[in-house]
């Protein structure tokens, strides 16, 4: 498997929005490290999963990969070339191949803009048509692909006429009319009915499969994780604290944040879920990132080194990635 | 069909609306201090009979729910009633004065609208920069000047220190002009103080609106989804960004678009400009019921019809209205 994308140490801070007093009294603005220090690669074909609470950068990850937002430092390579480097119109073919489905549905779309011209626009943009049946013939074959049938009937509609799971299909739609090589899909299931769920991971899966498509799919639910992906990372205040094959993640996980969040995946038959892997306290402010492991303020099994050094992140086995110091090997 | 229930329903609530204000309205300045008779006849030694004669004569003796009733009756007619300072049909009055305020409101409202816009939108665009604070903190001292205020300064400094444009009014009384260019030239003149003053009051709020809405409506996921479909720059604004962003302005302008024909009472009196505003500060103070009733009715039925407009528009702009 040869690396589609390839993120090398990528940083992304933002500095928030200094108010007028603060900025009068010339106090420093405070950093918040979103994204700090996230390498991994994303073979052609495969689905990655990014899982981690909210706040752990993971959906700033993504952005800053499709340059939604820009890095503070850091690489990212995109077929071998460096995507910060980038100049216009070599943005503009990344912006063809790569694109983003987010969360939420309902504000992802232009309430504005009808079906047709929400699915049409990346064509537009790209001049990729040059004749409106030509123009009509991919929209629909794009609204087919997401499974929406009859697209015709579609194209005049707007967005709040569609049901959710209509909508989701819809933005897929949209990003699908390029055939993209890459979709960043940023908790794509998480603002829809349960019914819905498995229909559109299904259509994503399948799409993999059809059109070798690579995703980066962004989750907090990690037993989607488990089901849609061919790798887990868990992210962690902006770093990866574990990454390997979907299967020995979840069933042998060698960090302690990993364990404390597979060991409150529901599952049937599971007696009583150990005290101890119960987190307690939430993520910390990311502008203030503890000394040491960023983790050991809530770490069960924290010792007094946790809090000083840097765990290392090191290939634990093969291709089984960890950064504690508790683990040996 | 739908669009005829739509227009039905708020017609029906329109026409309400303009029957609770003029009851209002009606009995608001009737039960205000103030006798009109006393200050019509300005003789303090008037003879008990003739006052009642005068009384009489306007109606003023009878009960006030009977003054409603002719009132409603009249207006059914069309007939506003006669002005108790000028001796003329209300209507005829309001209609000389409107022009001039139209001229003086309707091209500072123009003006505001458009700069506003246009200065919302670029300071939203460059959010964050020197140009966006300073544009923001003259636009809420703009504000929140109040119109007298920021009149008089007007005045002061271009009529009296610097005399470069005329005191007051319209035109300079009792001078005739050889051609309309002349005419033209002085109207302008006298327009321009009052203008800029009228503009000056309304860009802030228009900036304002602008700014936050294009603020809100960029940090919307569809900005960025275009932005991930390749759309970038101009067309990010003007495709995605301004048809959501100008929704707010249009519920602003035409609330404001109603009030145009109220004229600037303050302004206007100001700058003794001979329009309607300063027609409804004369009438108040000389408790002149039927023109203030008059003006006020005309004002209502402007403002909401604005509303209605706005309504209308609203469902063509914004698709998710219709269901």
């Amino acid at each position: 498997m040869t690396a589609l994308v390839d993120v090398d140490q990528l940083e992304v801070h933002f500095t928030a929005r200094a108010g007028l007093l603060r900025s009068m009294f010339g106090r420093e603005t405070p950093v918040v490290r979103a994204v700090d220090g996230v390498s991994f690669t994303l073979g052609k074909g495969e689905i990655l999963c990014l899982a981690g609470e909210s706040g752990s950068g993971k959906t700033t990850t993504g952005k800053a990969i499709l340059r939604l937002v820009e890095p503070t430092a850091g690489k990212v390579y995109y077929a071998g070339e460096d995507v910060r480097a980038y100049n216009r119109s070599k943005l503009r073919s990344f912006r063809q191949e790569a694109q983003i489905i987010f969360q939420d549905p309902y504000e992802s779309l232009n309430p504005r803009q009808t079906v047709f011209n929400i699915v049409a626009e990346p064509l537009e943009v790209n001049n990729l048509c040059h004749s409106l049946a030509e123009k009509e013939e991919r929209v629909a074959r794009a609204l087919i692909d997401a499974g929406l049938h009859n697209p015709q009937e579609l194209f005049l509609r707007y967005p709040h006429e569609l049901s959710g799971g209509q909508r989701q299909r819809l933005a897929i739609a949209g990003s699908l009319v390029l055939d993209p090589k890459f979709i960043v899909a940023d908790e794509p299931v998480s603002m829809l009915d349960l019914s819905i769920r498995a229909g559109i991971l299904k259509l994503m899966v399948d799409l993999r499969d059809q059109k070798g498509i690579s995703y980066l799919f962004i989750t907090h639910d990690l037993s989607l994780a488990w089901l849609v992906s061919d790798r887990i990372a868990i992210m962690y205040l902006g770093k990866i604290v574990e990454l390997g094959s979907a299967d020995t993640v979840i069933k042998d996980p060698l960090h302690p944040y990993t364990r404390a969040l597979v060991s409150v995946i529901p599952a049937p038959r599971r007696k009583v879920i150990t005290r101890q892997s119960l987190l307690k306290g939430e993520t910390p402010d990311p502008v203030n990132v503890p000394p040491g492991c960023r983790f050991h303020p809530r770490c069960p099994v924290a010792l007094p080194r946790c809090r000083e050094e840097v765990p290392p992140y090191r290939e634990v086995r093969p291709g089984h990635f960890a950064a504690c110091h508790l683990i040996n090997g | 069909m739908k669009m005829r229930g739509f227009i039905l329903n708020k017609l029906g609530q329109t026409v309400l609306i303009i029957f609770v204000v003029l009851v209002i309205n009606f009995f608001l300045f009737r039960i205000m201090p103030g006798n009109p008779v006393r200050i019509l006849i300005r003789n303090p030694k008037i003879s008990a009979e003739a006052l009642q004669r005068v009384t009489e004569q306007f109606g003023l003796d009878q009960s006030k729910f009977v003054q409603f009733g002719y009132y409603l009756r009249d207006l059914c007619l069309g007939d506003l009633g006669h002005s108790f300072v000028y001796r003329r049909p209300v209507l005829d009055v309001i209609m000389e004065k409107l022009p001039p305020t139209l001229l003086l409101t309707g091209t500072a409202t123009v003006l505001s609208i458009i700069l506003g816009i246009l200065l919302g939108v670029i300071f939203a665009w460059k959010r964050g920069s020197k140009l966006d604070v300073a544009g923001l903190s003259l636009s809420l001292v703009l504000y929140s000047m109040p119109s007298f205020w920021v009149g008089i300064l007007m005045v002061m400094l271009f009529a009296v220190y610097w005399k470069i444009f005329p005191l007051f009014g319209m035109s300079v009384p009792g001078t005739s002009f050889a051609s309309i260019w002349g005419r033209l030239a002085d109207l302008l003149k006298h327009m321009f103080l009052p203008t800029v003053t009228f503009t000056l009051i309304l860009i802030g709020e228009y900036v304002l609106i602008m700014r936050n809405s294009l603020l809100e409506v960029m940090s919307e996921d569809y900005m960025l989804t275009a932005k991930a479909k390749g759309v970038s720059g101009r067309n990010l604004l003007r495709r995605h960004a301004l048809p959501n962003a100008m929704l707010p302005m249009v519920t602003l302008i035409a609330m404001n678009l109603g009030f145009i024909v109220g004229g600037a009472i303050q302004v206007e009196t100001v700058f003794s400009w001979p329009g309607l505003g300063r027609l409804m500060y004369t009438a108040l103070m000389g408790r002149d019921y039927p023109l203030l009733q008059g003006i006020f009715l005309f004002v209502t039925v402007c403002v909401v019809g604005a509303n209605f407009c706005a309504d209308l528009l609203y469902r063509y702009l914004d698709p998710r209205v219709k269901t």
